[in-house]
Formats: C-alpha cells, structure tokens, sequence
C-alpha cells in the first residue's frame, strides 16, 4: 500500500500546491489538458482544482474508451449480442452505455441476450472452451493499455483453436485523438479549445512509452507531462508543465518514472503489433472520422475477426440533440453547459456516455462536484465554460 | 464491482504459477495475473495491474525517489513557514 497512500498524503499536497502558486504568473493564465478519465477522476475525487489558483484551468481530455466509441458501433455490437447462437463477452463499462432507441447491452440481456461481463479479456477462452456449440464474441474496447491483453486473447484463442471465438474490434490510439484536438478548427458558436499542455495518461504510455508524444513537442510547441494517477502525481506534473510553459519551453517529461520508459513495454508492443495493423480511419464520437487512429485484426488472424464472421451493419445515427457529449470529449464545454446534466441524465439513467463511464466527465461531475450551488460555481469560474 | 478502463494498480508478487501466471497482493486480497507482457518477473516485485494483467513492473528505486522528492518539499516549506511565522511559546 506503501505505493499507493504515499502519493496521497495531504500535507505533501499542501506544499505542492504552494510550490504551484509560487511558480504560476498571475499576470496569465494557463490552459491544461488531462488526456485521460482516470485523472478527470482522480482530480475530482481528491479536490485537486480547489487547490490551484484560479488561473489555472484543468480541461477535460477525451481519454475514455466508452465515451469515445460511436455509436453505429455499439448498435452494431447490440444487433450481434441479440442473435440466438452468440454469447457477448464485455468488459463491465460498457453494459450500460445508452445506445440508439433506448438500447444497451444490459437491457439486451433482459431481453434473453446471452451477455456476459468479464474482468479480465482471457476470461473469454473459459466460455469458449465450454460452449462450443455457441458463437463467443468479445467486444475488445479501449486505448493502448487494453490493445495487448485483446492481442493476447486472439492469439490463445488461435494457438488452442477455438474456432467459435471472435473478438469486435474497437481498439483506439491516444496519439492521433490528441493531433485531432490539436488540429481541430473550434465549432460555429466557440472558438478552438486553448491548450497550453498536456497531462499525459500514465497507463498507455507505460505500454507505449514516452516516444510517440514528441511530435507534439515539436510541431506544436506543447509540453506533455506523463503522470501517474494519484492526486500527488497530478500536482507535481501541473508544477512541472507550469515550470515548462513560464520558460517557454516544450519538451516531452515523465513524472510516472516508476511505471513509464522511454520506450515503453517491448513485449506489449509485439503483440499488439502481430494481431493489429492501423485502420485507415475510424470514427470516434465526438471527434468524427480520424484517420489511423484505431486498430483493426491482421488477415492472418480474419478467422477470430467478428467483422468478417458476422455480417455486421453500421447503420448512421443521430445523437440525442440534448446531449452534450461530442463538446464535452472535445474539452470545449463543462458537463455543467448541458442542460439535461444531473436532471434528465444522471449515472442511474445515463442519455450521454460521459455520464455512463466511471471514467466518464460528467460522472465525475456528477459524483464529486454537483454539491457545489450554481453560486459557488460561479464565483469559482470553473464550473462554466472556460 | 467498478471496472475502470485504464486505471490500474500496484500488487505485489506472492507467487509464481508457471506460464506466465503470478498470485499478486494488494492490502489482503490476491488476485491471479497474467504477466505475459513483463520479462523474467520474481517474487516481491511490483506489478502494475489493469484488467488482469501486469502492464508494466512498478520500478521500486524510482517511486521511492519521488517519495523522497515529495517529502523533501513538503518540509522545506514547512521551514519557510516557521520562518516567516515563528511560534511563541
């Protein structure tokens, strides 16, 4: 636990947050981007905004594998778990998730669906091995920390040969979702979103290393920061992108140094690289079309590939008008912007991904910051939009 | 239970399974874990676990470096502080 509680500690907190308004120039302010949801989370839960100055703004990054898959995906996905002969293997994030007319694989499984939640990816070779009359698909979601583990199923699945399992592909990468935040012309009504620097997920990157972020470094003069997930590891990462940003600098820095290389993990990395190849372009939501920013399966494993198994249709949909979502992965608006948030959209019924995932913006707002009043949020600024 | 998607946590290895199986501790409770990502893992050492398996090994001499780091600034302002602000007794 020692590694845990020891970058919890409130006193070192404290002086961390005083180095920071020591460092920080009033005369500014500062714009910084947490790339992924378990910061969002633990920046909430552990009341990290109220202790940076007010010129300090955390922007909410689209780091969240459910919040960012499209829609006609997860119709797709529906369609397919509601056919007679397959057991839908998922991660638990993902039963809840809202989909077109009401829909979610969790009310599919009321229907009669043979849904199954999973901890672990590898689960999925114990229900193919003991039904082998049944079609077992996994639906493999998630950035660059879940892409091995699906890696390592398919070629299990392939060595054992377990001809009735299949995985959905759905894997994404971090690199191109922050280019498309980068490259992104604003929308008709808000300018683009400002971004001074980012925080750096610390999981993906432990898979992925340090590396592939230089190019923001370079051609857009963005320091990134890699960070680990608790609150200390939060605040000494926002003292160091302070520190880069007042001397004009930016460079590529690692506060996770227990976790994360320069490199990243070379065993990973082969088997993703095995299973996968880059797509041309996949949709993400509220992002749109981004071109290679996800994985799909190699031809040589097409025999565990769901999209060429099944005959899966995306059919286009449109988005609840009300929701909020596609803005909010994008940085450009506070859950607080959105008018069904914490009424009609809550995490017992959730209309919008973000309030679904535990990763999710909205769900943190929701969990952590909607006790505060519409006063006090006022006179914070933070609650509204930037 | 929750599940969250990239967080993930440090266990400690208790036992070796063979093939690329370990038994890791966290605070009491022991879950089995997939090291098939991490090379030559031996007992003791720190893995860091997401969704059941070992994505990278937590590097012991560099947490407890940050730590150290941590504890040195929180007390040089704690000094600053009584400093600025000496107590009367």
């Amino acid at each position: 636990m020692r590694y845990i509680r020891g970058f919890r500690d409130g006193d070192v907190a404290a002086s961390l947050a005083q180095l920071i308004r020591a460092e920080v120039d009033p005369a500014r302010d500062y714009h910084l981007m947490e790339f992924c949801g378990g910061h969002t989370h633990a920046i909430f839960r552990y009341g990290v905004e109220d202790l940076l100055p007010r010129n300090l703004r955390l922007v909410h990054g689209p780091g969240c594998p459910v919040c960012v898959l499209a829609m006609p995906r997860l119709n797709a996905a529906i369609d397919l778990a509601l056919e007679p002969d397959v057991t839908f293997v998922s991660y638990g994030d993902m039963l809840r998730v809202p989909a077109s007319r009401g829909r979610s694989l969790l009310k599919a499984r009321a229907q009669g669906a043979d849904v199954r939640m999973v901890y672990s990816a590898l689960e999925t070779l114990d229900i193919a091995e003991t039904h082998p009359d049944r079609q077992i698909v996994f639906f493999a979601i998630g950035f660059e920390t879940t892409t091995p583990a699906t890696a390592h199923l398919i070629l299990e699945a392939h060595r054992r040969g377990l001809r009735n399992l299949s995985v959905y592909c759905n894997h994404v990468v971090t690199p191109a979702a922050i280019q498309s935040i980068l490259d992104s012309p604003g929308e008709n009504d808000s300018p683009q979103v400002r971004i001074d620097g980012f925080i750096g997920p610390s999981h993906v990157s432990a898979v992925i290393g340090s590396a592939p972020y230089e190019a923001f470094a370079q051609s857009y003069g963005k320091p990134v920061v890699i960070a680990g997930f608790e609150p200390l590891d939060v605040m000494q990462a926002v003292y160091m992108l302070v520190q880069q940003i007042n001397d004009g600098r930016a460079c590529i820095e690692n506060q996770f140094t227990r976790g994360v290389s320069r490199e990243g993990n070379s065993k990973a990395q082969a088997l993703v690289a095995e299973v996968f190849e880059l797509r041309p372009s996949f949709e993400w939501r509220g992002l749109g079309e981004l071109a290679h920013s996800a994985m799909r399966i190699r031809a040589a494993y097409e025999d565990h590939d769901a999209e060429s198994r099944f005959d899966m249709k995306e059919a286009p949909v449109r988005e609840n008008a009300a929701c909020q979502c596609p803005s909010i992965i994008r940085g450009m608006k506070k859950p607080v912007d959105c008018t069904i948030f914490g009424t009609l959209c809550t995490p017992r019924s959730p209309i919008g991904s973000c309030m679904v995932s535990s990763e999710g913006v909205c769900a943190a707002y929701y969990k952590y910051g909607r006790t505060k009043t519409a006063l006090a949020l006022a006179a914070d600024g933070r609650g509204l939009s930037a | 239970m929750v599940f969250s998607m990239c967080l993930a946590v440090p266990v400690r290895v208790i036992a070796l399974l063979g093939q690329d199986w370990v038994d890791a501790e966290i605070g009491g409770v022991v879950s089995r874990v997939s090291s098939v990502m991490i090379d030559n893992v031996s007992l003791g050492d720190y893995l860091i676990v997401h969704a059941g398996f070992a994505i990278t090994r937590l590097d012991v001499v560099e947490a407890e470096k940050t730590l150290v780091l941590f504890a040195e600034i929180a007390a040089h302002l704690q000094r600053a502080e009584h400093a600025l602000h000496p107590r009367v007794s």
